[in-house]
C-alpha cells in the first residue's frame, strides 16, 4: 500500500511537470485568441534539447555544470517531502518544513554560483536579482508555514498540509487559510519567475531575472534547468493547493487500493492543472511589474501570510 | 456572524494596505469605494433578519460611500488633471509596513478590550482600528489635498466599522445623519479642492503656506 502510493508519487512528480508548462501556455494562447503550442510541447522541447550538444565556455569550471544538476536534485528531494493528494509524502519527519524551504535555497545558491562562474556581468546581475527577490519570498513562505504549524500542531509537511482538512469544515479558519494561500500564490509566481515578477518569454536583458542567469547553459544542461523549473512549479503548486482546499478525507477505502490510488492521481493532476491555468490567467491579464515595485509585491505576500498567522493565533 | 463576515472584514483590512501602497490616486479612490460597498454589505449582515430599516442603511451606505463620493472625487481628480501622488512624506513601502504594524497592534489591542462576549472574537474591532489608523497615515503623510480627503474618508469608514458593534442600539436617524455629514464634508472638500487647484495650479498642500500677493 505505502510502497504503491510512494511509487505513484514519484511517477507523478517525475512525469507531470512539463505538462503544467503546457497548460500555462495553452491558457495564455486561449486568452490571446491563438491556438498556441501543443499541450505536450514542453516534452518535445526537452527531448530536443537533450539530443543536442553542449557549448562550454573555457572560463567555466565544474560549478557551471553542477548548478543545474544540483538544483534538479534539490527540487526533486523537496518534491518528495510534499504530499500530492491525500496520501502522505514518501519522506516525512519532524522539521522537514525547514528542509523543504532551504532545499530551494540550495537550488538557488547553485544556480547563482553557476551564473557567476561564467564571469559574465550580465549573468551576475541576473543572479543578484534572483537572490534579492528570494530574500523577500522566504519570510513569506515561513510565515505561511508558521500559520499551518500552529493550525495542525505539527512540524512535518504531511500532517501540516493534510491535518487542517481533518478538522472538519466547521472548525477551519477559512479567512486565515485564504490569506496564507494568497500569499503563497504570490510566492509561487515569484519563485517560478512567472509574469508579474519575471517574464519567462522575454529575452530582453534589462528586465529579466531567471532567463539571464541561465543564458550560457545549452543543450542537455538547459533541458535539466527547464525541467527543474517545471518541477519546482509543480511542487509549489501542490503546496498552495493543499492550503486552498484542505482535503477532507472521508472515503479512504483501503481495500480498493488501486482504485483509490488512481483517483488520487487523477485528483492531483486535475487540480494542479487548475493552478497552472490560474498562473496562465494571471500572466494573461497582468503586465510585468517594474523591478523596483517587486519588493512591494513580495512584502504584500509576507503581510498576507503574516496576517494569516495572526488570525490563527487568535 | 460566520466566517464570511470575518472574510469581508479581512477584505476591509487588505484594502487598507492596498490604499497605503498604491501611488495612483484613481486606484486609491477605487479602493475607498470598494471599502464603502463592503461596509454596506457588512451593515446588513450584522442583523439576523432583513428589515426595511437595515436595508435602507445598507443601501444608503453603498450608494453614498461606494458610488456618490468616489464619483465626486474622481471628478475633482479629472478637473485637477493629476494622476498620482508623487512624493509622500514617507515612502510607500514604509507606509505599508506602518499600516501592517498598526493592524497587528489593533489585533493585539482588541484582545485586551473588555468587549461583550458575543463580539470578542469577531474582527470588527481590529478592522475598525486598522482603518482608522490607515486614515490617519493618509491624512498626515500625503501631500496632495485630494489624497488627504480620501484619508478622511477612510477615517470615517473606520468609525463606521466600529459602529457595527452598536448597530442594534443605534437609531436610523443617527446613522443617516452621519452619512449626510460625510457627504457634506466631501462635497465641501471637493469645492475647496477646486479652488486650491485654480489658485495654486497644484494640489500640493505645502504650497498653501507660501505667501501670495
Amino acid at each position: 500500500m505505502v510502497v504503491l502510493t510512494d511509487l505513484l508519487h514519484v511517477i507523478l512528480l517525475v512525469t507531470m511537470p512539463p505538462l503544467l508548462l503546457g497548460v500555462i501556455n495553452k491558457t495564455k494562447a486561449w486568452f490571446a485568441g491563438r491556438t498556441g503550442p501543443a499541450l505536450l510541447q514542453p516534452y518535445y522541447d526537452l527531448a530536443r534539447l537533450l539530443g543536442k550538444g553542449m557549448v562550454l565556455s573555457d572560463t567555466t569550471s565544474w560549478v557551471f555544470r553542477a548548478g543545474p544538476v544540483v538544483s534538479l536534485a534539490a527540487v526533486l528531494l523537496a518534491g518528495m517531502l510534499v504530499p500530492l493528494g491525500r496520501f502522505g509524502a514518501p519522506l516525512q519527519f519532524t522539521g522537514d518544513v525547514v528542509l523543504f524551504a532551504y532545499l530551494f535555497g540550495v537550488a538557488r545558491f547553485f544556480t547563482a554560483s553557476a551564473a557567476l562562474d561564467t564571469g559574465s556581468s550580465l549573468e551576475g546581475m541576473g543572479a543578484a536579482r534572483d537572490v534579492t527577490l528570494a530574500c523577500f519570498s522566504e519570510p513569506a513562505i515561513f510565515l505561511g508555514f508558521l500559520a499551518l504549524v500552529k493550525l495542525s500542531g505539527s512540524l512535518s509537511l504531511t500532517p501540516m498540509l493534510l491535518g487542517p482538512g481533518a478538522l472538519g469544515a466547521a472548525h477551519l479558519p477559512f479567512a486565515a487559510l485564504m490569506l496564507v494561500a494568497a500569499g503563497l500564490f504570490i510566492v509561487l509566481l515569484a519563485e517560478n519567475c512567472r509574469i508579474p515578477v519575471d517574464d519567462p518569454a522575454t529575452h530582453l536583458e534589462l528586465t529579466m531575472i531567471h532567463e539571464v542567469t541561465v543564458l550560457d547553459h545549452s543543450g542537455p544542461l538547459l533541458a535539466v534547468i527547464l525541467y527543474a523549473a517545471a518541477m519546482k512549479l509543480m511542487v509549489i503548486s501542490a503546496l498552495v493547493l493543499h492550503v486552498v482546499m484542505p482535503v477532507a478525507t472521508g472515503w479512504l477505502v483501503l481495500d480498493w487500493l488501486i482504485f483509490v490510488a488512481g483517483m488520487n492521481a487523477r485528483q492531483v493532476i486535475s487540480w494542479t492543472l487548475v493552478v497552472a491555468a490560474g498562473v496562465g490567467v494571471v500572466e494573461s491579464v497582468m503586465a510585468r511589474l517594474q523591478m523596483r515595485h517587486l519588493p512591494t509585491l513580495l512584502l504584500g505576500a509576507c503581510l498576507l501570510c503574516g496576517f494569516g498567522f495572526l488570525l490563527v493565533l487568535r | 456572524m460566520g466566517s464570511l463576515f470575518d472574510a469581508l472584514l479581512i477584505g476591509v483590512i487588505l484594502l487598507n494596505l492596498f490604499a497605503l501602497g498604491t501611488s495612483r490616486i484613481r486606484a486609491l479612490i477605487h479602493a475607498a469605494a470598494a471599502q464603502g460597498v463592503v461596509l454596506g454589505i457588512l451593515s446588513q449582515m450584522v442583523h439576523e433578519h432583513v428589515a426595511v430599516r437595515t436595508l435602507l442603511v445598507a443601501g444608503a451606505t453603498i450608494l453614498l460611500k461606494g458610488m456618490l463620493l468616489p464619483k465626486m472625487l474622481l471628478k475633482a481628480l479629472r478637473d485637477a488633471q493629476i494622476k498620482r501622488e508623487v512624493e509622500p512624506l514617507i515612502g510607500f513601502m514604509p507606509s505599508i509596513l506602518l499600516g501592517a504594524v498598526g493592524t497587528a497592534a489593533a489585533i493585539a489591542l482588541a484582545d485586551r478590550l473588555p468587549l461583550a462576549p458575543g463580539q470578542a472574537h469577531t474582527l470588527i474591532v481590529p478592522a475598525a482600528f486598522s482603518t482608522l489608523f490607515t486614515g490617519f497615515i493618509l491624512l498626515t503623510t500625503r501631500i496632495k489635498a485630494i489624497t488627504q480627503v480620501i484619508g478622511y474618508l477612510l477615517l470615517e469608514n473606520g468609525v463606521f466599522v466600529f459602529g457595527l458593534l452598536l448597530f442594534e442600539a443605534m437609531p436610523l436617524l443617527v446613522e443617516l445623519g452621519v452619512l449626510l455629514d460625510l457627504f457634506v464634508a466631501v462635497f465641501v472638500a471637493s469645492i475647496i479642492l477646486h479652488h486650491i487647484n485654480r489658485e495654486f495650479d497644484s494640489l500640493d498642500t505645502r504650497r498653501l503656506s507660501a505667501l501670495k500677493e
